[in-house]
């Protein structure tokens, strides 16, 4: 069974929440974020969400959008980045998952991207700018070759949509708790819990939530409505600032275990 | 048209996170009822007539024509539109749209400052809160086009991502109109981007190609045999070409931005360079590598310099029915010389590559022929960049 699948039927089994951290690949390079991936699943992260950097992330705020170039400026490409999840997964067993924009994997060739990114160990997709409408072909190539497609869900999703997007999503949806593009914020979205309880109602799947959430107390305060909550431009910074320094994989694994903490204890 | 889902056979359709899908379906109901709504047509013409200063003419560019000693051109004035470019047709009609959605603030991209300038008005016009993205970059070589916004109530917001230019101003203004959507409106400036804009773009410049057959048929007595327009986004080429490509006995072409040389990073011809991939929303072809990165581009014409083309472009390149080439930086500073001494018109540098190919193909035809080129912008934007390169023989 696909690995994303079953750590939802697990968590749900152990009424917990997934703990989603994001980081860029490539930033500060491919071998560093292979070991800052170990390292946040060893701190307790259930699922990795490796993004793959592009030259315009129109779904990220300033703080993927300067990890991104920085990834890029040192070559960083799709090719790279399936055979860095190669290397992460001769090391861990941790869920990950691609989180990518649509032209790199179009140009790579859908099929082949799909094929690829499973033989390296990659378990499921997240493709920010790729609603479910105009992704036939994509998902029936997810499909055959095991990877879990998980499309966004967002406030200003329709009643008639979400039906449509939890069918088009296998193991979870991934819901955007704020309008807007990716960072952090002072305080959450008023209303997070009816949201996340409509989305999971209308959808029909786990709901993790992300954007916006940066520190253990956020996330324990999402855990407790939702399924899975994700945290990404708060570790992108923090391995930003410490990139080149000799504690920055201490530093990284000590926040990934306090958002752990903060996350299973809800 | 396109089919209902905004797909021009493989091109175009709506590749946005899932934020923005509920108001590109609000923008293409509003659109859809506009179409029908009479008021809003009646005060979108009164507007076209009293403030745009339509019909623009269609002005038989003798010098030009004897100079060339083949076909007969004619040139459509767009450049004599309120604000000095057809820009000003899609930022009208997108703002009047706003407006019958209930949004009181809009924003939009500009590279040069054109499509800037043309939204900051339309948005004094009728009341709107205004914001423009622009690249710093841009921002430092149009200063004046700047103040000119500002002047006009707009605020200029600097974009410093990317490689700081238009593409990446539309990269902050699609960010923008994800967090503010609720009361924003998004005036994208050309036939590119999320179905509906495509659409939507073309019909608000379709004004262009439907008053150009009226007045061909006045003059001429008959429709033209050639038809050409610069290609940057592609919306001042469908708006002239939209209301006769059913014609078959017309031919058209589509000129692109060659740059220095058709080699990665010098040009914006995309029809030369560029292969199918998704940019900003609308498969098309994109300049990229082969990892599907956005490539950088290079056009002495800040209008044409970007690294797609709309979708419609894409599909009628695919089926012949539209033949696209280049013309250079030094072929378009050509024309922008000839036209200016033999017919008292500063053209736009955009426009200049039309007039580029009007002059290869001129020549070529007889004289009973009749070609319609549209003059889609005025050239005292480019007056001080031109002169570096005239006068000091900087290379563009």
């Amino acid at each position: 069974m696909n690995r994303i699948i079953r750590l939802f039927q697990e968590l749900k089994e152990r009424q917990e929440s997934a703990f989603i951290p994001f980081i860029t690949s490539g930033d500060p390079d491919l071998a560093m974020s292979e070991d800052i991936a170990v390292a946040l699943a060893e701190a307790g992260a259930d699922l990795i969400e490796y993004g793959v950097p592009f030259s315009d992330p129109i779904g990220d705020g300033v703080v993927i959008q300067e990890a991104s170039l920085r990834a890029l400026s040192q070559g960083v490409t799709l090719r790279k980045v399936l055979a860095s999840v190669a290397r992460i997964r001769e090391r861990s067993d941790v869920p990950l998952m691609l989180f990518t924009y649509f032209n790199p994997v179009l140009v790579y060739g859908v099929e082949a991207f799909a094929r690829d990114a499973a033989a390296a160990g990659a378990d499921g997709i997240l493709c920010v700018d790729l609603p479910p409408d105009d992704a036939e072909e994509y998902r029936k190539a997810l499909r055959e070759n095991g990877l879990s497609a998980v499309f966004l869900a967002a406030p200003t999703s329709t009643d008639e949509r979400l039906p449509f997007i939890g069918e088009a999503s296998d193991s979870f949806v991934y819901y955007i708790s704020r309008l807007g593009v990716t960072g952090e914020q002072q305080a959450l979205s008023e209303g997070l819990a009816e949201s996340v309880a409509r989305v999971r109602s209308l959808c029909g799947r786990p709901v993790a939530v992300g954007f916006g959430i940066s520190t253990p107390e956020q996330a324990r305060r999402v855990a407790e409505v939702a399924e899975g909550v994700v945290v990404g431009s708060a570790i992108v910074r923090l391995i930003a600032e410490y990139a080149g320094r000799p504690e920055l994989l201490q530093e990284v694994r000590s926040f990934g275990k306090r958002l752990a903490d903060a996350i299973k204890e809800r | 048209m396109p089919d209902e889902r905004g797909r021009y056979g493989a091109f175009g359709g709506r590749y946005v996170p899932e934020t923005l899908m509920f108001a590109l379906d609000q923008l293409e109901a509003a659109h859809k009822s506009a179409l029908q709504d009479t008021a809003f047509q009646q005060e979108l013409a009164l507007l076209q007539r009293q403030y745009v200063g339509r019909p623009t003419p269609l002005y038989f560019a003798g010098r030009l024509t004897e100079h060339l000693g083949g076909a007969r051109i004619y040139f459509k004035r767009e450049d004599l539109a309120h604000t000095g470019a057809h820009k000003i047709n899609n930022a009208l009609g997108q703002c009047l749209l706003a407006k019958s959605m209930g949004k009181p603030r809009i924003i939009a991209e500009t590279g040069a400052g054109q499509h800037g300038v043309a939204t900051a008005t339309a948005a004094a016009l009728l009341g709107l809160e205004c914001e423009v993205y622009m690249g710093s970059e841009d921002m430092e070589r149009q200063r004046l086009n700047v103040f000119r916004m500002e002047l006009l109530g707009a605020r200029v917001i600097p974009v410093v991502s990317g490689s700081k230019t238009l593409k990446d101003a539309i990269n902050e203004a699609l960010r923008d109109w994800a967090a503010n959507v609720e009361r924003t409106h998004y005036v994208l400036g050309t036939v590119h981007g999320p179905h509906p804009f495509p659409v939507i773009c073309r019909e608000f410049q379709s004004i262009i190609g439907k008053e150009a057959r009226s007045q061909i048929l006045e003059l001429e007595g008959r429709l033209p045999d050639l038809m050409i327009a610069c290609v940057g986004g592609g919306s001042n080429a469908l708006g002239l070409f939209n209301e006769f490509l059913q014609e078959d006995s017309i031919d058209f072409i589509g000129v692109e931005a060659g740059g220095k040389a058709i080699t990665p990073g010098m040009h914006a011809a995309r029809f030369a360079g560029g292969t199918l991939g998704m940019l900003q929303g609308a498969m098309s072809y994109v300049l990229q590598d082969e990892n599907g990165l956005i490539g950088k581009t290079h056009s002495i014409s800040a209008g044409l310099d970007y690294a797609s083309v709309g979708p419609q472009h894409a599909w009628l390149y695919e089926s012949g029915r539209v033949a696209y080439t280049h013309a250079s930086d030094r072929e378009t500073l050509d024309a922008f010389q000839l036209c200016s001494r033999l017919e008292g018109i500063l053209p736009a540098l955009e426009s200049a590559h039309a007039i580029a190919e009007v002059m290869k193909r001129a020549p070529e035809l007889s004289c009973d022929k009749l070609i319609v080129m549209n003059m889609s912008g005025r050239g005292d934007k480019d007056v001080e960049q031109a002169a570096r390169f005239i006068l000091t023989g900087e290379e563009p």
